[in-house]
């Protein structure tokens, strides 16, 4: 039963506590960038969970069976960007091929994540907080799932910002941002949540 | 010579990557909670900068055109992991207090986007000063933010307590980055607005990395965004 509450834990303070986003400000190009419109958002988000679940599964299979048995854990930075990169291509490359429903909608922005900080940064987590495989790929999925939520998020708000009159200078990024804070005061709440 | 103090002018001012062309968004919201932080990191980022600035000039005719991002990143990966093990060794409290955001020096854009931008076509010795530059210029703008986030949040100077006043402890939190930056982005309107008015050319000022993704130029994200075009294309 530990483990089943030790994968909740990682699911929930992930996810919410300690947002990829909105705490440790990893994957910030997206979450500015392709928070125009909520369907886009949410397309991203899909992406962005299919691809860190994946590829922390991966890098946790590499660092386990490759470079910890042949001592080579300082090289742990550049195994894991030429895994991430040379994945996202395979993965742009079979959904092509087989699922091209899918890739119709997410395809545009596998390539925006192959060098997104997040995914690298997972990878990098699960090694420091020495994860097993299956942790650190709940973890990887936990924390995907928070980008998005706060992604979406986003997207709606600033769908409602469009029709408010905002002075000339905050126009653009600048309000982005303040409702971003905004949005960290708010998960920062979730700091309550005992675990 | 003068080609080189050219590129350092460059990097501080003109072409600030933070202040101007609002590039390494992450890091620079991550790390500035004190002033001290955001030198190290400055520091750091520097130094992987110039280095694999001036290798991938060096190589810049043997690495072919096709694998040429794979090449930079597997150079820069190696000089962030250097530094990295330098830091461990020699600086251990700046280790531990920047944590994960040194091996995301990797994934800067700052460093892929001088690269592909200035090194890849340029000798060795203006790429290493190019590097060097833009590496001032995000340790001066780090510096900057994280004094000013200290100084509101903790009423502090580099670490000495000052005592005047009730320190604002939330922008030393995660929203007080944010605050900072949109108030920095901001005064970058207002400069932007106000240059345009006098008929100036603004074009090189980006109001953040913010407009979209897949109209972006000028930055690392350019060349994914080609990728993603051609695709769409074929599709």
């Amino acid at each position: 039963m530990s483990t089943v509450r030790d994968l909740l834990v990682i699911l929930i303070s992930s996810s919410l506590v300690s947002n990829v986003v909105l705490s440790q400000f990893l994957g910030l190009c997206p979450f500015l960038g392709v928070s125009k419109k909520t369907d886009t958002a949410l397309g991203m988000g899909t992406a962005v969970i299919f691809v860190i679940t994946l590829s922390s599964a991966v890098a946790g299979c590499i660092y386990q069976f490759l470079l910890v048995p042949l001592n080579l854990e300082y090289l742990q930075t550049i195994v894991f960007i030429l895994v991430i990169a040379a994945l996202v291509q395979f993965v742009e490359m079979f959904l092509r091929k087989f699922l091209v429903g899918l890739y119709k909608s997410l395809g545009v922005y596998l390539p925006l994540i192959t060098t997104n900080c997040a995914v690298l940064g997972i990878a990098l987590t699960n090694v420091t907080k020495e994860y097993n495989i299956l942790y650190g790929t709940i973890n990887g999925f936990a924390t995907a799932v928070g980008f998005t939520i706060s992604i979406v998020l986003l997207a709606s708000i600033r769908q409602k910002l469009e029709d408010n009159d905002i002075p000339e200078a905050l126009k653009g990024m600048p309000i982005v941002l303040v409702t971003a804070g905004l949005m960290a005061i708010a998960f920062c709440g979730f700091g309550g949540l005992s675990m | 010579m003068n080609k080189c103090v050219e590129r350092l002018y460059n990097g501080v001012i003109k072409e600030n990557p933070t202040l101007v062309l609002m590039l390494g968004m992450c890091p620079t919201l991550a790390v500035t909670t004190s002033a001290i932080n955001g030198l190290g990191m400055g520091l750091t980022t520097t130094a992987v900068l110039a280095l694999s600035n001036a290798i991938i000039a060096s190589l810049r005719k043997i690495i072919p055109d096709k694998i040429r991002i794979p090449a930079f990143i597997v150079i820069i990966a190696s000089f962030v992991t250097i530094m990295q093990l330098l830091l461990q060794a020699y600086i251990p409290s700046l280790y531990s207090s920047l944590g994960i955001y040194i091996p995301l020096i990797v994934v800067n854009c700052i460093i892929l986007g001088r690269a592909e931008s200035y090194a890849y076509k340029n000798p060795v010795l203006p790429s290493f000063f190019d590097g060097l530059g833009m590496g001032l210029g995000f340790t001066c703008s780090l510096t900057l933010i994280g004094l000013l986030r200290e100084f509101v949040g903790g009423c502090s100077v580099f670490g000495h307590e000052l005592g005047w006043f009730e320190p604002v402890g939330i922008f030393r939190m995660a929203p007080g980055a944010f605050f900072v930056l949109a108030l920095l982005t901001a005064i970058q309107n207002k400069v932007k607005i106000a240059g345009t008015k006098k008929g100036k050319d603004m074009s090189k000022i980006q109001s953040g990395c913010g407009c979209d993704c897949l109209n972006c130029s000028d930055t690392g994200c350019k060349d994914r965004k080609e990728v993603s075009e051609i695709k769409e294309e074929e599709l």
